[in-house]
């Protein structure tokens, strides 16, 4: 076996400037692949980090039907009374939930004393919900960053229109499920800078004050924002948090509860599917360039040794035989590309990192590209060149194994 | 019993609409150790004979023994196992490996055919490298020896497995006179030491006196046989 790699690299190096054309070629490929993977991944690592640690949480529970008509903030169907104890426990007793958060959501209006318009809440008990979402807090660019009683982080566009301050008092007007009207003064805390995505421009208020000014009766929680200690068993956790919370029926028998991820309620989870996309479509490349070069290259091979095929059939070497060493040629070849691609790429990928390239996202500046290596991408990376460059060889050793001796010998 | 036996055999090749009648009806029998060699003119079916008897192609009617074994029935697996392990050939054009050095293309059959394991291997190559005089050039590829050296490494190389059989066509052709003669030598002695039958075609009159068995064929049918240890006796074919 090693006699037969020794002859395949031989006969690679026979015509240098060929073998080494097709090899960067290859490698060329796989350090695109790579290299765009790894960026892109980073850039979406970024983007989803963005979205659930800065307002959505990694998944989020509702009443059944609240999502579907978000947008009014319905207060009807807040969940309250005995369904909240029981979320509680099956939240708790989920191990994998690193922390959850209540929240309540109503749209109030938001009055200056000289202007008013109208604004977006979240209620929110501060401590859990720094736990549930640790980036909020970084999203106060003016201000305190943390959230008493009494006080209200204010969306940075309403800021800007109503020309409020860090300091001023403000009044917060809402209509209650009863239809009557209550108001309530806060003092400006902080002001936050928006964040794409859906509650990316709400303010946020204690949840004790949101019950006040709803004059809630009893305790009634519009979501919860959950966060997971491991983000890559979204799935799987999701799914089981479904399972217990369907069992949960209300006296109609239809379950009182649904369960969404973040990609569920955030339009980024569409750009994260199209980078996915692109990538399946990079290494779809890839594929076709290793087809095409090694193809090319096997079938060159082939042509130029035909009497050398011819020969060595002639001396009884078998038709198994003469296809294995073509095959083992190509797949040197690809084997050659791979080794050098995934060297070339993850000294690329290192050096882009060290140099510390910045970029915008949104309002986000300077966003370090912390692209990562994945040593499972570059194992799958190279099984893809290897595999198709053998099926490339396919064909030409194919042809060679099947040649008829004297025709080849005979052949100038 | 001889080692090559051909029963009427004939050979037609089909051109397009044409078909070319190669051999005619050719019977011979070889016996074990001989040293034969097969001329005549350009076109008269010399090669197409030895490919036969070579198993390197079917006869399109009559019978061709090798070694007791119907060549004319061998799938192309059987038929390069038949070669590897019962035939070896010397070519005009020397037909070296060129990404192999001498001594890897004399080990190439032991290798890559009969799969002899690495302790003998080196020691056939080396006792064949040491019978055709070529042990100082082991290290080199084919491209840096003379040609009358590659048909040497040839001739080992078809010698290595220890064949019955050796098939030479033209084998000095490419070579100068005095080259020539000495491989056709060279031939003789391995002839001598190991007991292997050896049939060469040529063109060489000069060659041809070496032979000790002398096939003369003209226009597919095989005209003259003659013996050159009972010198002078010419018979019919
Ligand atoms: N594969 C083939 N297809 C068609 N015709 C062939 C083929 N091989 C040989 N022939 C023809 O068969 C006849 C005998 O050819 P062969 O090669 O056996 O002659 P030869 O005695 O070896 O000649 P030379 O001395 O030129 O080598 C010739 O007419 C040749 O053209
Ligand atoms: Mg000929």
């Amino acid at each position: 076996m090693s006699k037969l790699v020794k002859i395949a690299v031989r006969n690679l190096l026979r015509y240098k400037r060929r073998t080494l054309l097709t090899a960067s070629l290859i490698t060329l490929g796989v350090v695109f692949v790579l290299v765009f993977a790894s960026v892109t991944g980073s850039f979406k690592a970024m983007m989803i980090a963005q979205n659930t640690d800065s307002m959505l949480g990694h998944l989020q529970v509702h009443r059944k039907g609240y999502v579907a008509s978000i947008d009014s903030l319905p207060l009807n169907l807040n969940l309250r009374g005995g369904a909240i104890g029981r979320l509680e426990k099956i939240l708790d007793a989920e191990p994998e939930i690193a922390a959850w958060s209540p929240r309540i959501k109503f749209g109030a209006m938001f009055s200056t004393f000289v202007e008013t318009t109208s604004i977006r809440l979240n209620g929110i008990d501060p401590d859990r919900e720094l736990e549930a979402v640790p980036l909020l807090a970084g999203r106060v660019v003016e201000g305190e960053k943390t959230l008493a009683r009494g006080e209200i982080w204010v969306p940075e566009l309403l800021v800007r229109g109503m020309k409020v301050k860090v300091g001023d008092m403000v009044v917060i007007v809402a209509t209650n499920q009863d239809g009557s009207v209550n108001g309530r003064q806060f003092n400006v805390a902080g002001i936050m800078e928006s964040a794409t995505g859906p509650g990316g421009r709400d303010g946020y208020i204690h949840i004790e004050d949101a019950a006040e000014v709803l004059r809630l009766e009893e305790r009634e929680i519009s979501e919860v924002a959950v966060r997971l200690r491991n983000f890559s068993r979204l799935a799987a956790v999701s799914a089981r948090l479904e399972g217990l919370l369907a069992a949960e029926v209300n006296q109609q028998g239809r379950p009182i509860f649904e369960v969404h991820t973040w990609e569920k309620l955030s339009p980024f989870f569409n750009i994260a599917r199209m980078i996915d996309v692109m990538t399946f479509f990079m290494k779809l490349m890839l594929i076709a360039i290793v087809l095409v070069s090694i193809m090319n290259v096997m079938i060159m091979a082939v042509y130029e040794r035909i009497r050398e095929i011819g020969t060595i059939a002639a001396i009884g070497t078998r038709p198994g035989r003469i296809l294995a060493m073509f095959l083992l040629e190509g797949l040197s070849l690809g084997v050659a590309g791979a080794v050098l691609g995934n060297i070339v790429g993850t000294v690329i990928i290192l050096v882009l990192n060290a140099v510390h390239i910045t970029y915008d996202f949104g309002r986000q500046k300077d966003l370090v590209v912390q692209a990562a290596v994945d040593p499972a991408d570059l194992l799958m990376l190279s099984m893809i060149v290897i595999v198709i460059s053998v099926v490339a060889s396919l064909q030409p050793a194919f042809k060679a194994s099947r040649m008829e001796p004297i025709k080849a010998l005979r052949h100038v | 019993m001889g080692l090559i036996k051909a029963e009427n055999v004939h050979k037609r090749y089909r051109v397009g609409e044409t078909v070319i009648h190669a051999l005619k009806g050719v019977s011979l029998t070889i016996g074990g150790g001989a040293f034969v060699s097969i001329v005549g003119p350009s076109g008269s079916g010399k090669t197409t004979l030895l490919n036969l008897i070579g198993c390197l192609d079917r006869p399109s009617e009559g019978r061709m023994t090798v070694a007791g074994t119907d060549v004319g029935g061998l799938g192309r697996r059987q038929g390069a196992d038949f070669r590897g392990k019962n035939i070896g050939f010397i070519f005009q054009d020397f037909n070296l490996i060129p990404v192999l050095t001498v001594y890897e293309n004399i080990e190439y059959p032991l290798l890559m055919v009969q799969d002899v394991p690495a302790p003998e291997r080196s020691e056939r190559v080396s006792a064949l490298l040491r019978e055709v005089g070529m042990e100082e050039q082991s290290n080199k590829r084919p491209d840096q020896i003379s040609g009358g050296q590659k048909q040497r490494v040839a001739v080992a190389r078809a010698l290595v497995t220890s064949p019955a059989l050796v098939l030479a066509d033209e084998p000095t052709a490419n070579l100068d006179h005095d080259t020539a003669y000495q491989v056709i030598e060279l031939m003789k002695r391995m002839r001598d030491t190991f007991g292997t039958t050896f049939i060469f075609s040529t063109h060489d009159p000069k060659i041809v006196g070496e032979a000790e068995v002398v096939h003369t064929l003209e226009d597919g049918r095989l005209t003259g046989t003659r013996n050159a240890k009972e010198a002078g006796h010419e018979q019919a074919g």
